[in-house]
This record gives C-alpha cells, sequence and structure tokens, in this order.
C-alpha cells in the first residue's frame, strides 16, 4: 500500500464532493487509481481527463511512488 | 524620436519609467494587433486591460446581446445596457478608456469558415470563449497561422490558463487531444461562475497577452496554470509538445479547419449520433402530453441549490453528479423525460441511462429555462 496524495478538478470534484484527499492504494500507475477512483465516485471515462504527478502532466501508465501527489484535471470550457 | 504623443507619454508614463517597458516597449504595445475571441466574463476585464494598455489595435468577436445574468460578471457592461448588442457596448466603453486606439468589431460567431481570415490580422489571439467547438477552432486556427493563443477558461470556483504558441511549445490539442464528450462539461450557465473568478482569470489573460508583446517575462508557455479560488492557490503544471497531436505534431492530420460542432458533439467511444439527433419534446408537446397521459416521468437533473430557485411541480429530483449511484431508483421499463437547466445536463444523463439499458426517454428541450419562458410564468427564469 501507498501513500498518494490526490487532487480533483471541476467536474471531478463535484463528482467526488471532495477537492482532494489521500489515499491508501496498491494501484502501480495513474491509470489504475484513476480506475480505482471511477467506480467510487463515477468518474467520467478516463479519455476525457488528464493526469498530472508532482506537478507534471505524465501518461496514465506513469508509476506511482509512495508520497506522490496527483492531480487529475478535466478541461472546462466557461468564460 | 518617439512615436508617442505628449498625451500618450503622459498616460502611460507608469509603464514607460519601467526598464522592462520604457518608450520602445510602449511603442509596440502600441504597434500590437491583438484578437480577442468573446466579450463576456474573461473578455470583459481582459479587454479593458488591453485597452488601458495601449495596446493599439484590438479586434473583438462577439455575436451575443447584454443579458441582466451577465452583469454579475461581465464588469464592461452596465445594467442599462440589458438588451443591447455586447460588441456595440464593448466599442463605446473601450474608446472611452482610450481613444488612442483602435477597437475592430467582428459582430457574429468565429466560425471554421471565417476564422482563418479574422485571426491572420492579427498578432496574437487572447480566447475568452465558453464553449469546446470555438475553442478548438480557435486552437486550430492559430496553429495553423504561427499565432500564439492565450487560452484561459472557468468553471464554478476554478479557472485554467496557458499559452498555445505551437512556433515553440505545446498547443491546446497537446493537452486536450479532444474534447469531452457532451453534457460532462456544464457551461457558466448550468454549472455556474464565481463572478470574480472570470475577472482574475481574464486579467492573467491580460497580462500573458501583454508580456508576449513586450516580450519581457517567462509566458505560460508548457505550462497549465491551475487557479482554485476556494483556497486561493495556484499552482501550474508542466506539460510538452505531443509528438502525435493532429494539429501541431509530426504528421497532422487537421491540416484545415474541420466541423467542430461535430468534433465536440459525437460521443467518440460509442459513435452515437450528435447530441442534437437525441430525441427532444417541447416545453408545448409535453404539458399537451402530460393532459393526456402519455407524458414521461420528469426528471429533474439540476443541483440542491438551483431547486430553490425555480422547480417545476411533480418533477422527481435527481441530480446528475448522483445519477450513477442512484440509478436503481429509476424503472427501465418506464417513460422518463430528462430535465435540466438549458438542457446540456440531460444530455449527459441521456447517454448514461441508455448505456444502462432505458430506452423510453426524451428530453425537455431547452429545460426549466423554456418551462419558464413558455410553460409556467410562475417559475422564475435563472
Amino acid at each position: 500500500m501507498a501513500k498518494i496524495r490526490v487532487q480533483y478538478f471541476a467536474i471531478l470534484r463535484e463528482r467526488a464532493g471532495r477537492a482532494g484527499e489521500e489515499i491508501d492504494t496498491v494501484a502501480a500507475t495513474a491509470g489504475a487509481l484513476y480506475a480505482e477512483l471511477e467506480g467510487r465516485y463515477s468518474f467520467p471515462a478516463l479519455r476525457s481527463v488528464k493526469v498530472a504527478i508532482n506537478d507534471e502532466f505524465c501518461p496514465w501508465d506513469a508509476p506511482l511512488s509512495p508520497g506522490d501527489s496527483v492531480v487529475f484535471i478535466p478541461p472546462v470550457a466557461g468564460g | 524620436m518617439s512615436t508617442l504623443s505628449r498625451d500618450e507619454i503622459l498616460r502611460y508614463s507608469r509603464h514607460l519609467v519601467m526598464p522592462e517597458i520604457t518608450l520602445a516597449g510602449q511603442e509596440r504595445l502600441k504597434a500590437a494587433r491583438v484578437l480577442c475571441v468573446g466579450a463576456g466574463g474573461l473578455g470583459s476585464p481582459l479587454l479593458l486591460y488591453l485597452a488601458a494598455a495601449g495596446v493599439g489595435t484590438i479586434g473583438v468577436v462577439e455575436y451575443d446581446k447584454v443579458d441582466l445574468s451577465n452583469i454579475q460578471r461581465q464588469i464592461l457592461y452596465a445594467t442599462s445596457d440589458v438588451g443591447r448588442p455586447k460588441i456595440e457596448v464593448a466599442g463605446s466603453r473601450l474608446g472611452a478608456l482610450n481613444p488612442g486606439i483602435r477597437i475592430v468589431p467582428h459582430a457574429g460567431k468565429l466560425t471554421a469558415a471565417n476564422a482563418a481570415g479574422i485571426i491572420r490580422d492579427y498578432d496574437i489571439v487572447a480566447d475568452a470563449s465558453d464553449n469546446f467547438p470555438t475553442r478548438y477552432l480557435v486552437n486550430d486556427v492559430c496553429v495553423l497561422t504561427g499565432t500564439p493563443d492565450v487560452y484561459a477558461s472557468v468553471f464554478r470556483f476554478e479557472g485554467q490558463l496557458s499559452v498555445f504558441d505551437a512556433r515553440r511549445g505545446p498547443c491546446y490539442r497537446c493537452l486536450f487531444p479532444e474534447p469531452p464528450p457532451p453534457g460532462l462539461v456544464p457551461a457558466c450557465a448550468d454549472g455556474g461562475v464565481l463572478g470574480v473568478l472570470p475577472g482574475i482569470l481574464g486579467t492573467l489573460q491580460a497580462l500573458e497577452v501583454i508580456k508576449l508583446i513586450l516580450g519581457i517575462g517567462e509566458p505560460l508557455v508548457g505550462r497549465l496554470l491551475l487557479v482554485e479560488a476556494l483556497a486561493t492557490s495556484f499552482r501550474d503544471i508542466r506539460f510538452g509538445k505531443s509528438a502525435g497531436c493532429a494539429v501541431c505534431g509530426a504528421t497532422p492530420t487537421v491540416t484545415a479547419p474541420v466541423d467542430y460542432e461535430a468534433f465536440c458533439g459525437i460521443d467518440t467511444a460509442t459513435g452515437r449520433s450528435a447530441a442534437h439527433d437525441l430525441p427532444r419534446v417541447s416545453v408545448t408537446q409535453f404539458l399537451v402530453r402530460q393532459r393526456a397521459g402519455e407524458a414521461g416521468e420528469l426528471v429533474d437533473l439540476r443541483d440542491t441549490p438551483e431547486l430553490a430557485i425555480a422547480a417545476i411541480p411533480g418533477a422527481r429530483s435527481l441530480p446528475l453528479a448522483d445519477l450513477p449511484a442512484r440509478l436503481h431508483e429509476l424503472d427501465s421499463a418506464r417513460h422518463y423525460t430528462l430535465c435540466c437547466h438549458r438542457g446540456e445536463r440531460s444530455v449527459e444523463a441521456f447517454y448514461l441511462l441508455w448505456k444502462a439499458g432505458f430506452r423510453r426517454l426524451d428530453i425537455l428541450d431547452g429545460g426549466i429555462d423554456a418551462w419558464a419562458e413558455q410553460g409556467d410564468g410562475r417559475v422564475a427564469r435563472y
């Protein structure tokens, strides 16, 4: 189990009902972590979301390390 | 000799004395041509600051009229402007602010047909629009014409800001290769927005535009600034050019503007038709069917704060965010008419329910807003 700090933006924040949280997870990659949360919060499909680990956007198969800060960012269009 | 007049020297004196700007920098601002796509929440402060700073040519693309619900954040407009075309009001307001600059009105919508012709005449584009089709259109035409795109967008208490300049960094499509499925991301009208938030993001857009013109500082190229107003948090996330980007990658597939409504309207996962092809029922049709006992049960997908503003008697409340977890409350054999503020959330709910096996579905066209307008004067518009 690794402790990961997760932050949610826009629609993900609405769905999760919180801005962020610390999660104990066995997920090895950003994508696996999203899949875990997708079920818990009924998040939208992964295609329309970007993930950043430690303030850098990365691919979904990027590995997670304990203590990482993960941000899930969907696009917004309001103006 | 400077090309600035005595009045201009006084007007811009707080710029001129700084070594990063000087007379030469102010002359660059005067010579610059900036196009602002949208004169709404973001465009209001953006245009005011660009005009105040002395950007010599400012183009404005806008088709809408001032609505009372705009004034909470669109600070270009006064209450007495309600009903007037925004482009006219913006022109006179900016002209009064700074008579020494040229405001070029582009009344109408930016389209795949006219965008390249308009953008070609500008050095920088600021995307202050409010919808995905326009954002992809602005990005693609900026990439194709080699124009920097200073981008900002807002949602509720959050904002995003970046400078897309494909000549030296990534573009919007490198970041978000495809739009979200229709209905997933509510517009300001549906999702709401804290009025001051586009004020902050639009002001930051003006900052990035001015930095680009002056060639000072570090532009937000290859970084997405995330602004979160409730925590007052700013963080920027680095990203690079995507080699496979459809418009700025090594082998682009987008070499001319495409049909952006279709691009943003089709659920590419299922290949289902565009959102406007979904079965819809007008308020009048619904009322007729209801009297005949043939209408679907109304499912109101709006959030709790909205129910307090206006509600249709007898509608079942089921906020869209809760729908996946509360699907069991609905019966797939029954006929439901989906309703939200204006119809966007109903589209996502439609797809969600369709995937879950519901087939007897339709959407109340125009949502409770249309209901308030046509069906029931006691229901407030918002």
